[in-house]
């Protein structure tokens, strides 16, 4: 354009027009401005997907591609910087896959917009484990903490409230969640194990293990407090600054006599020390689990008498999100919500936020070994293919009414989580 | 040195404008910012621009009430400074014979040369994974520990090789003894060969030698190199956390536990305090040695 107003001898009034005409051509296709529909058919079905790798796998990108013709694009981040993007940058993703707990902060943070039950086919389908903290058969699970049910709707689009009941706006669609509990390695413990306070049986004295997360480690903590008959909680992920202490008193004299081996960061260093032996029981995920075992070694996530911490993740919106990349935003989360990614989550010992579209795409005997907590009729493959479990085992915990159902408390922020994070620096320090 | 007047030089001012341009715009102004930041206030989610000295006053909570029992920064920064001269006295000591050996008894440039490189292979991997490769070795069952069980000079495991304060300091002299190797073997490279014959000629010792030629000659090397390992080890907190087993508190730790928990105020306070000590510690260095006149 520079050359056209150079050739005509000064920039007539009709050129400017033109040369504005098509800058809102070009703003509109990139959908800044609504309401070209035929403009829009030309782009390419793109989404910004902000998350951990929990959920990202090419599988399913490939999947959406072939079934929708979105294509997602993964950011990845872990659980703690995901939340500083949303905070510092919130116009630098379109889709953000994070856990309930991170909505105490994002949502007064104005970042994040609410979602139209209605345009989610599947949403009455959810399992009111999120909407109602109960299981399908109608049993009340625990909800200490950051429970869904309590962090799930606004009053409205862009309110930066959570309601007190169900609206139809929407914080957070679940996609995938499970129940939390202590990894073991049975051959080198050689006895049953039952209960959090193991975890400071001064017994595995140098040899036990938790996260060096702050909000999560001090729930693990608590956990074995109440356990041990210490203290009963009246919520657990929502402490005053006494009972941090007391807490954190119970930690520390653990950690001054010796009882941790390590603290762990990420999915990988739990794993490590686990198969080397460093550590033989301790804070782990199912999946890590399942990753010490296909090195050879025996390792069980262990049903423990008082319960499981759980945590559940899904899927946001950035409030930058308008118009056409909404429309493809809602049909990215239909889709996942349909079944095929629900089935997919639920072979890697997940558990899927809609049951009845992951059953039909799992074959009877897996969901009968993964949800039902049968013993496997066939042997049990992970998403790739690889074997997991042979013939005749069944999962640890048993079924999803048994794991769910013993819900103890959720991951979640207090709201003295500054006074928290200071305690758990001395701690380190200590 | 003799100056020569030249027809037109422009003004050294100019000349280092360029880069005084540079230094303002990512150094002095991100600097100021984070400053500014330690005296705001902040909630769960955002920072709130409005003069308040909470970050500091709880960094150091408890530091007078709590005598003589430590409060969490001083302890912090006690392990930290403590790490600092062990780790800064085996690096010197090593550096030193390393880059001594290089000087002056390797013979040829070409060898020296081909030697010193040889020193930099470790670095074309990750500090990380340089770091991780000591696990295998030291653990429970590691390969230390199985071979010394296999002699039968142990019975039980030796628990302290790993996760401890040994292994952090064992992982901080591999990294970075190397930073004192090659500040030391320039400076000594440049020392006349004449005055060691000389002192030889004079009747002085090895020893003597050593104390009152190389070592005062070799000084901007070793401050040099000792502001590398110093200022390193301060502000680590990653081989602090991976050799430590996450259990070893650190200054650099405390910063990332108050970032990830979006508490950007009291990060940059400990930011400021931990570029407090660092700069004490380096103008004491300087106290030591004038490098500007030694350079």
């Amino acid at each position: 354009m520079g050359k056209a107003t150079k050739d005509t001898k000064g920039v007539s009034r009709r050129t400017l027009l033109k040369g504005a005409g098509a800058a809102a051509g070009v703003a509109a296709g990139s959908g800044a401005i609504t309401g070209f529909p035929a403009v829009w058919s030309q782009e390419p079905k793109v989404l910004r997907y902000l998350g951990t790798a929990v959920n990202q796998a090419d599988d399913i990108t490939k999947k959406v591609k072939a079934d929708t013709g979105i294509t997602i694009e993964y950011i990845s981040a872990t659980t703690d910087d995901v939340t500083k993007r949303v905070i510092t940058q919130p116009n630098s993703f379109d889709v953000l896959d994070t856990e309930y707990f991170s909505l105490k902060k994002l949502v007064p943070s104005g970042n994040i917009l609410g979602m139209d039950a209605r345009k989610i086919k599947e949403f009455d389908n959810i399992t009111p484990v999120f909407t109602k903290g109960q299981l399908p058969n109608g049993k009340v699970i625990g909800d200490q903490g950051t429970a869904p049910k309590k962090v799930m709707f606004v009053e409205g689009a862009n309110s930066t409230k959570f309601a007190s009941s169900v609206t139809q706006w929407v914080t957070l669609i679940p996609t995938v969640y499970n129940a939390d509990t202590l990894g073991i390695r049975p051959d080198l413990i050689k006895r049953p194990i039952e209960s959090w306070k193991e975890l400071l049986n001064p017994e595995f004295k140098g040899k036990a293990s938790i996260l060096n997360i702050p909000s999560i480690g001090i729930m693990d903590a608590a956990m074995v407090v109440e356990a041990a008959g210490l203290y009963k909680y009246p919520d657990k992920g929502n402490m005053t600054r006494a009972e941090i202490d007391l807490t954190m008193k119970v930690m520390t004299e653990a950690k001054k006599s010796g009882q941790f081996r390590a603290f762990w960061k990420d999915f990988n260093e739990s794993v490590n020390l686990m198969a080397s032996g460093e550590t033989v029981i301790q804070s782990m995920w199912s999946p890590a689990v399942t990753a010490v075992r296909t090195k050879g070694i025996d390792c069980t996530f262990q049903p423990l008498k008082e319960g499981y911490r759980s945590w559940a993740s899904g899927f946001c919106l950035s409030k930058s999100v308008t118009g056409r990349k909404a429309e493809l935003a809602y049909e990215f989360v239909n889709w996942f919500l349909s079944g095929w990614a629900g089935a997919y989550l639920n072979r890697q010992g997940y558990y899927s936020a809609v049951l009845s579209t992951a059953k039909a795409n799992m074959e009877p005997y897996e969901w009968a070994y993964w949800m039902e907590g049968k013993a496997a009729e066939k042997d049990i493959k992970g998403p790739d293919g690889s074997l997991l479990e042979k013939a005749g085992s069944s999962r640890d915990g048993g079924s999803y009414d048994d794991r769910m159902g013993n819900v103890a408390c959720w991951n979640a922020v207090m709201d003295e989580n500054d006074y928290m994070v200071r305690k758990w620096n001395e701690f380190i320090a200590a | 040195m003799p100056a020569t007047k030249t027809a037109y030089a422009p003004p050294a001012w100019l000349q280092a404008l360029p880069f005084a341009g540079v230094f303002a715009l990512f150094f002095v102004v991100p600097l100021l910012f984070v400053v500014m930041v330690s005296f705001w206030d902040y909630n769960d989610y955002s920072i709130i621009p409005s003069f308040t000295t909470r970050s500091y006053v709880e960094t150091f909570e408890g530091c007078y009430d709590r005598l003589p029992e430590l409060c969490t920064i001083l302890k912090t920064y006690l392990s930290t400074v403590k790490f600092c001269l062990i780790v800064w006295a085996i690096t010197l000591v090593i550096g030193f014979t390393i880059a001594y050996f290089l000087a002056f008894h390797v013979q040829s440039v070409t060898m020296q040369m081909t030697l010193a490189l040889i020193c930099t292979i470790p670095f074309w991997t990750s500090n990380v994974i340089r770091m991780i490769s000591w696990v295998p070795l030291l653990g429970r069952n590691g390969l230390v520990n199985s071979a010394l069980i296999n002699v039968g000079l142990i019975n039980q495991p030796i628990e302290w090789l790993l996760f401890s304060q040994f292994s952090v300091v064992l992982a901080f002299v591999h990294l970075f003894t190397f930073f004192m190797v090659i500040p030391i073997f320039n400076s000594m490279a440049r020392i006349d060969k004449r005055l060691l014959e000389a002192a030889y000629d004079a009747g002085a010792s090895g020893w003597q030698t050593l104390w009152n030629v190389v070592i005062p000659l070799a000084k901007p090397g070793i401050v040099i190199g000792s502001i590398f390992v110093v200022t390193i080890v301060m502000g680590d907190f990653i081989t602090v956390g991976v050799m430590g087993g996450q259990q070893i508190a650190s200054a650099g730790k405390i910063i990332e536990t108050r970032l990830n928990a979006l508490q950007f105020p009291p990060a940059a306070a400990n930011a400021v305090i931990l570029l407090a000590i660092t700069l004490l510690i380096i103008t004491a260095l300087n106290r030591f040695v004038d490098i500007r006149k030694e350079l």
